[in-house]
């Protein structure tokens, strides 16, 4: 019983801070923490799939949630024809050479051996970007040209925009799947340094390729799954409910409003959860746990270790992806310059290894103890500085410590995460496993 | 000289040495052989100080060691060549013997000397990464390596493991060279027969005890010893 | 930057047009390439140098600069508030062993209380990785602490050695070339510094102890050498390359924290390209890395338009990638190598 007890007074500790917000603050912004923790603890499952199942450090993960949140722009903002009609011709030769490419590069893989193979590959890779460029250059000036103040780009499919979730994840997956074909054999800290310079490379190209993200620019208005606040504003009975509990009309619009996306992104963090849940005890999740720690064992025994593990990594990264198009969705624009991989790579990392990793469950409680620290650190950093600041005098250090409230977060971050790996390196919620079995872990 | 008596010792709460003893004396070769599984590498670590010993002493000289960490052993005059790893293999050959005189404090280079007249290949190849060495260079660089902190005596672990035997020959050669100059030698070896052949004492070790104990040829000589491990 | 003017090809003899084209070159590729290449060399140094002797990729190192050259700013300002000055050099040079000595004692602190415990558990790798992921965290609250997240530029002194118009008016070429006195110190710094390193670790007793115990701890051990010396020294360097990288990096270019985390990524391919545990291949692996990014998103353009004739210039800018890629391009370059060849340019360790 005490197995459940722990987990579940977690659980209830965590409501109830929140609930407190609710009370001392407002409940919009209570709502918008959970909001945005439901998302985090997305993210947190995608990254547990990958290290608590399988032992791959992922340090790329910004990159993944980058692309799903791509895929939110690409599935629902309307096309822009014109952009379609000045470039798409050039765009579609572009794709081909691609393509032509990857196949040239197959090819020559194949009838050469040896270093010959290495430098024929690389030679076939360099003559097809040449290509490709030839033909993205004056598309994607074109598409660029068209209108760009709003749009230079060329927009998305104009399918609605819950589609773009799952495609966000296929994003991610697909990017994933040809990532882990590289970089998996790597050892474990050459994997994390490929794909910390993997994402890098994913956010430069979402940053620079204008034609199809619109870059810095950003894209905004983003179609959304909740009717927006003015619209709740206007139906009737919502209203009236609010009233009903001292609330105003605007109030109540905003409340629901999140409430709307708050059960949406439940209903999504309950399906993945469920699914998680139900491969972490299925044969397949043993065998991965069994690899993840023997690997030696498992490969002698004539496991595929590969094949396993960019299963996990594709299937982690997908979760990851269908995040960030949920983080578009609910911010309503696409910012690639917001994309930091201390936000959405280390963060996360702290919040799985916060929350216990190989723990599903201890994944999404890490990801909303995390995030609450991470939105509470400002005000809480602001009354520490406050604090500080009324017993000293008039000076350099006082405003000095007034301006530093800020930087609580990132301390606060690195102090959790090394507290945690140092005296608590299983998380709050460790993972469920024969007391014979060993991590390769500290401790 | 070197002197380890009554050896009870394990892993994790299991015994594999039971109530061993080894003596060489000064100048002398000492040699434990025994089939796979006899606790020859386990006798070896207990000797060195990387295993507790459950009951048992070692003395050098006389002296108490058996409380000694490995790095106080080397300190107190115990040369040791591991099996593997046994070189700095960036470092070239030279850099090698000057790690091997670490915890010296006075000149060394006579030292130096000497070993590459023991083994001139060596000083052919000083300026020379030991890892890029054949297998039995490599050996002659991990016993040189050893005899720079001029001790007392030399233990080595299977030296002529995976090495021809041409090198192996050679190997012993040294071996008894080193012997010779007054230094004590013990070795566990695989190649029993090759290694009692040189032996002032031998120590056939089956299942963690002390089965045979007499010189080198005696055992060879041995009707029962030859054929429960020398293949008649 | 310097202003750049479009040289028409002129009618007259090639040679001088041949000159403007090595002068664009000069001065558009090479020196700011030198420039970054001797930044990287340094950082790749320093992070070479713990991967090899503590086996770790430290993702902190970044940070660790950016934290250095915060402490160094601090200081020079103090300098400059006294009147110090070390004209026609930059103060921060007359700063760089107090901001040494401040990275040195923040090091070692880490290292005692953070990484410690983990050597002595002998935990994998991976773990050492995730902690210095936490360490890269206090790092960048402490920088941000002392100096805030703006922007700061800290170059004092005799700014250029050689003006764009000087040179113009020395050479009568149309063709620019400025030196900035932070470019030439750079290379300096980093030829005296690379050397001190190299000479330190083939010709010192202690420098020889941490070859050795990078190729075989057991054997280093048993050997009696000190391992917490061993890694007191790895630590001090390490801070000290990261000092004087940091320093540099920031006088040439301008210091903003958020910055020495993007840098993390190319000093870590230069490090894996040279070969871990290899200076010289760090050096060399910096320069790659460093001509690389330059060379592969300029835009080749001008330089064609004084050596080709006019009809065959290109129109495009003939930029191989856009800026925006640069660190994208260390990226490719160390999969490359990865893959390729693992143990690097020159043979490292892969453990």
């Amino acid at each position: 019983m005490s197995r459940i007890a722990r987990p579940l007074a977690l659980y209830a500790v965590m409501a109830s801070l929140i609930v407190a917000v609710g009370f001392i603050q407002s409940w919009t912004v209570a709502l918008s923490i959970t909001n945005l923790a439901l998302i985090s603890a997305i993210m947190t499952l995608g990254v547990n799939i990958q290290w608590g199942y399988g032992g791959l450090f992922n340090a790329g993960i910004v990159g993944f949630a980058a692309l799903g949140g791509v895929a939110a722009v690409l599935v629902a903002m309307p096309p822009v024809t014109d952009a379609w009609i000045a470039g798409g011709t050039n765009l579609g030769l572009a794709g081909l050479a691609i393509l032509g490419t990857i196949g040239a590069a197959v090819f020559v893989r194949g009838r050469t051996h040896g270093r010959r193979r290495t430098w024929a590959t690389l030679f076939t890779i360099l003559a097809g970007y040449i290509v490709m460029r030839i033909f993205l250059d004056p598309a994607s000036d074109a598409i660029e040209a068209i209108n760009p103040s709003i749009q230079g780009y060329l927009g998305g499919l104009g399918l609605p925009v819950l589609v773009a979730w799952p495609v966000g994840g296929l994003f991610a997956a697909g990017a994933a799947y040809l990532v882990g074909k590289v970089a998996l054999g790597l050892r474990a800290d050459y994997l994390a340094i490929a794909t910390l310079g993997i994402a890098e490379i994913i956010l430069a190209i979402l940053k620079n390729e204008n034609w199809l993200t619109r870059g810095v620019k950003n894209v905004t208005g983003i179609p959304r799954p909740i009717p927006s606040e003015r619209t709740f504003q206007t139906i009737g009975w919502v209203t009236e409910l609010g009233h009903s509990f001292g609330l105003s009309p605007a109030m109540t619009a905003a409340i629901a409003n999140r409430l709307g996306y708050a059960l949406l992104f439940l209903l999504v963090l309950g399906t993945i959860l469920w699914l998680a849940e139900r491969a972490l005890n299925s044969p397949w999740g043993r065998m991965m746990r069994a690899i993840r720690d023997n690997q030696d064992a498992a490969e002698a025994m004539g496991k595929d270790v590969t094949r396993r593990h960019l299963q996990v990594f594709v299937l982690g990264s997908a979760v990851v992806g269908i995040a960030g198009a949920m983080l578009v969705t609910l911010d309503g624009q696409f910012t690639p310059t917001a994309y930091t991989p201390l936000r959405y790579t280390f963060v996360i990392w702290v919040m799985v290894i916060l929350g216990g990793s190989g723990n599903n469950w201890g994944a999404v409680l890490g990801g909303f103890v995390v995030w609450y620290t991470w939105v509470m650190a400002e005000p809480i950093g602001n009354h520490l500085a406050a604090a500080l600041a009324d017993l000293l005098p008039a000076g350099w250090l006082r405003s000095h410590i007034l301006d530093s409230a800020p930087h609580l977060r990132p301390f606060l971050m690195g102090m959790i995460l090394l507290l945690c790996l140092r005296f608590a390196p299983h998380g709050l919620i460790p993972e469920r496993r024969a007391p014979s079995t060993r991590k390769p872990e500290a401790n | 000289m070197l002197v380890a008596e009554n050896l009870t010792a394990g892993y994790g709460g299991v015994d594999i040495l039971h109530s061993c003893s080894f003596a060489v004396g000064a100048g002398e070769i000492a040699v434990i052989v025994g089939p796979n599984g006899a606790g020859k590498s386990t006798a070896m670590k207990a000797i060195l100080g990387m295993l507790p010993l459950r009951t048992g002493r070692v003395t050098l000289e006389g002296a108490d060691i058996t409380g000694l960490s490995p790095q106080a052993r080397v300190a107190a005059g115990m040369g040791f060549v591991p099996q593997n790893d046994n070189v700095f293999p960036t470092l070239t050959v030279e850099e090698n013997l000057e790690m091997g005189a670490f915890i010296r404090r006075d000149s060394y280079q006579d030292t130096m000397e000497s070993v590459y007249a023991l083994f001139p290949v060596l000083r052919e190849k000083r300026r020379q990464p030991a890892g890029e060495l054949s297998g039995g260079q490599r050996q002659q660089v991990a016993v040189g390596r050893a005899l720079m902190t001029q001790p007392k005596v030399l233990i080595l672990d299977e030296p002529t493991a995976g090495v021809s035997p041409i090198v192996m020959d050679e190997l012993f050669d040294r071996i008894i060279d080193i012997a010779r100059s007054g230094l004590s030698i013990l070795m566990v070896e695989q190649n029993a027969r090759q290694a009692l052949a040189i032996a002032d004492r031998g120590y056939v070790l089956v299942q963690g005890r002390n089965r045979f104990t007499a010189s080198g040829e005696t055992l060879l000589a041995d009707p029962e010893v030859r054929r429960s491990f020398l293949g008649g | 930057m310097p202003i750049r003017k479009f040289a028409v090809p002129s009618s007259e003899a090639e040679i001088p047009d041949f000159l403007n084209a090595i002068v664009l070159l000069a001065n558009f590729v090479v020196i700011p390439a030198t420039a970054y290449g001797a930044q990287l060399a340094l950082g790749a140094l320093g992070v070479t140098l713990v991967y090899s002797v503590l086996r770790f990729a430290n993702f902190a190192h970044g940070d660790l600069m950016a934290f250095a050259t915060a402490a160094t700013i601090l200081i020079v300002w103090l300098f400059q508030g006294w009147g110090v000055s070390l004209a026609p050099l930059p103060t921060a040079i007359l700063a760089l062993p107090l901001g040494m000595i401040i990275t040195c004692l923040l090091a070692l602190g880490t290292d005692r209380f953070v990484y410690r415990f983990y050597r002595h558990q002998r935990s994998p790798a991976i773990v050492f990785v995730m902690v210095s992921v936490g360490v890269m965290f206090i790092y960048n609250a402490l920088t941000r602490f002392l100096i805030g997240v703006d922007d700061r530029r800290f170059e004092d002194g005799e700014r250029f050695i050689v003006t764009v118009i000087g040179f113009r008016e020395a050479t009568g070429l149309d063709q620019g070339l400025a030196l900035r006195t932070s470019q030439v110190l750079t290379v300096i710094v980093m030829v005296l510094v690379t050397t001190a390193v190299f000479w330190f670790l083939r010709s010192t007793r202690t420098g020889k102890s941490m070859r050795a115990y990078s190729d075989n701890e057991d054997l280093a051990l048993l050997s009696g050498i000190n391992p917490d010396r061993v890694v007191l020294v790895t630590w001090m360097l390490a801070a000290s390359l990261a000092t004087i990288a940091g320093v540099l990096y920031g006088l040439d270019k301008s210091f903003r924290p958020f910055t020495y985390f993007q840098i993390l990524l190319p000093i870590f391919a230069a490090a894996i390209v040279g070969g871990i545990g290899q200076p010289f291949g760090a050096v060399a692996g910096g320069f790659i890395i460093a001509f690389s990014e330059v060379a592969l998103t300029y835009a080749w353009r001008g330089f064609l338009t004084h050596i080709l004739p006019p009809d065959l210039i290109p129109a495009g800018l003939v930029q191989i990638l856009s800026v925006e890629y640069k660190f994208a391009v260390s990226f490719l370059i160390l999969v490359i190598v990865l893959l390729v060849r693992p143990t690097g340019i020159i043979r490292g360790r892969v453990f």
